[in-house]
């Protein structure tokens, strides 16, 4: 395992005052937290910072983990001393509002002695510890075309999982979920029992997956409608004409109006993700004008300046 | 551990869902009253017209959700969380709108 540096996490020096801990706690979890922040990493960052601050807030368990002293390295191989687990008794308390998600560092130093202070007091008691387990949060991208079709898909999640001796210990846990038929973008999918594993009998914390789509070249959703732009020849919009459009359902042809203008939006019904109702795919026009390569390709343009003349700013005034 | 993977389906949260005020204490692992004392502040809006009745949607899970962790995490008040709430949403929809 890795040796962690709690101060240098906090961005704090080792005589800071229980004040100065607390003001770089609150500080650095509104810059990280999940819900706000738009670090990339933010979840790793503000897990780290929950574990950091529950050690130096402490003072105990502060310490303790000052006595290991100051010569080590964040991220440098670390072992406790062997003399570790009579050296210090941190009582109950195990688990709090950060439980579970600590690094091996954490419960190599603090994790067992915690266990057994809770049993102590279970046995004392009468009472069996358990707790529930948290509820876990993800963001997972998918591309509209899974949205589209429904279907499987691999989720690699960092979790906590308790081993044989009870300890928790961080693993990748990987999750094929059913991503169903119309899902939107900012919708979630619950999973019952898929989050944190509860302790001594409790119940296991659910798992919340946030959706949201991979951009896509061409497409874009809102809610259940597709958006997208199509390139057309002048004398399509001119003339009218059936030219094919691309949808996540495949290709189909749209007609296009003689006299159509660039910007013009059509509506292809049920075309959009599916769902009751289906949503739509919009196609909004736009004109791609060739680039006269030959003196005739130019002779053609000129032609029409002459015989259709017309100014397409007239609306727009004098400056 | 033998790794195995399992294809898991879930309940997708969609506009269809409505939870009844146990429902959603379940669902978010909130109290009651702490509910109730969210639709006083007005930062949840349940449709019914009396406690017994009130029906739940998707985005009041949500920000029960949210509101639960800001004040776990970061120690605001009922207030404070209503109103980065409200500011999360309008940068929510603001980033949608940015990115079509």
């Amino acid at each position: 395992m890795e040796y962690k540096d709690y101060y240098k996490i906090m961005g704090l020096s080792r005589n800071a005052t229980p004040d100065e801990i607390k003001r770089a706690y609150r500080k650095l979890a509104r810059k990280y937290h999940p819900d706000v922040s738009k670090e990339v990493n933010a979840e790793a960052k503000f897990k780290e910072l929950g574990e950091a601050y529950e050690v130096l807030k402490d003072p105990k368990k502060r310490q303790a983990y000052d006595q290991i002293g100051r010569d080590w390295q964040h991220g440098q191989p670390f072992t406790p001393p062997p003399e570790w687990h009579t050296a210090s008794d941190f009582g109950k308390g195990f688990g709090g509002i950060h439980g579970g998600g600590f690094s091996d560092f954490f419960e190599a130093l603090f994790g067992q002695a915690n266990r057994q202070g809770a049993d102590a007091g279970a046995g004392a008691y009468g009472r069996q510890f358990h707790a529930h387990g948290s509820d876990q949060h993800a963001r997972i991208l998918i591309d509209l075309a899974d949205a589209f079709n429904g279907g499987e898909r691999l989720i690699t999640l960092n979790m906590p999982q308790m081993d044989s001796q009870g300890r928790v210990i961080a693993k990748m846990r990987t999750l094929n979920v059913k991503i169903p038929k119309g899902i939107k973008a900012g919708q979630r999918i619950r999973l019952i029992g898929q989050g944190d594993p509860g302790m001594g009998g409790g119940d296991n914390g659910d798992l919340y997956l946030e959706v949201e789509f991979n951009p896509d070249r061409y497409f874009h959703a809102e809610g259940r409608d597709i958006f997208m732009e199509l390139p057309v020849t002048p004398w399509e919009a001119a003339l009218g004409a059936t030219v094919p459009v691309p949808t996540l359902g495949g290709r189909v042809e749209l007609k296009i109006p003689p006299g159509s203008q660039a910007g013009k939006q059509m509506r292809l019904k049920g075309r959009g993700l599916p769902g009751t109702p289906p949503g739509d795919q919009y196609v909004t026009l736009k004109i791609v004008t060739p680039t006269p390569k030959t003196e005739r390709a130019k002779a053609l343009y000129e032609q029409m300046a002459k015989e259709m003349p017309m100014d397409p700013r007239t609306e727009m005034g004098r400056r | 551990m033998k790794n195995e993977i399992v294809v898991i389906s879930g309940i997708v949260l969609d506009e269809s869902i409505r939870l009844s005020l146990v429902e959603l204490c379940q669902f978010a692992k909130a109290s009651q009253e702490y509910v109730i004392e969210m639709v006083e502040e007005g930062v949840l809006d349940p449709e019914g017209s009396s406690i017994h009745n009130w029906r739940f949607d998707h985005k009041a899970l949500k920000r029960l959700q949210i509101a639960l962790r800001l004040q776990q995490d970061l120690g605001l008040n009922l207030p404070g969380s209503a109103l980065v709430l409200d500011l999360l949403e309008e940068m929510e929809q603001l980033r949608r709108k940015l990115q079509s």
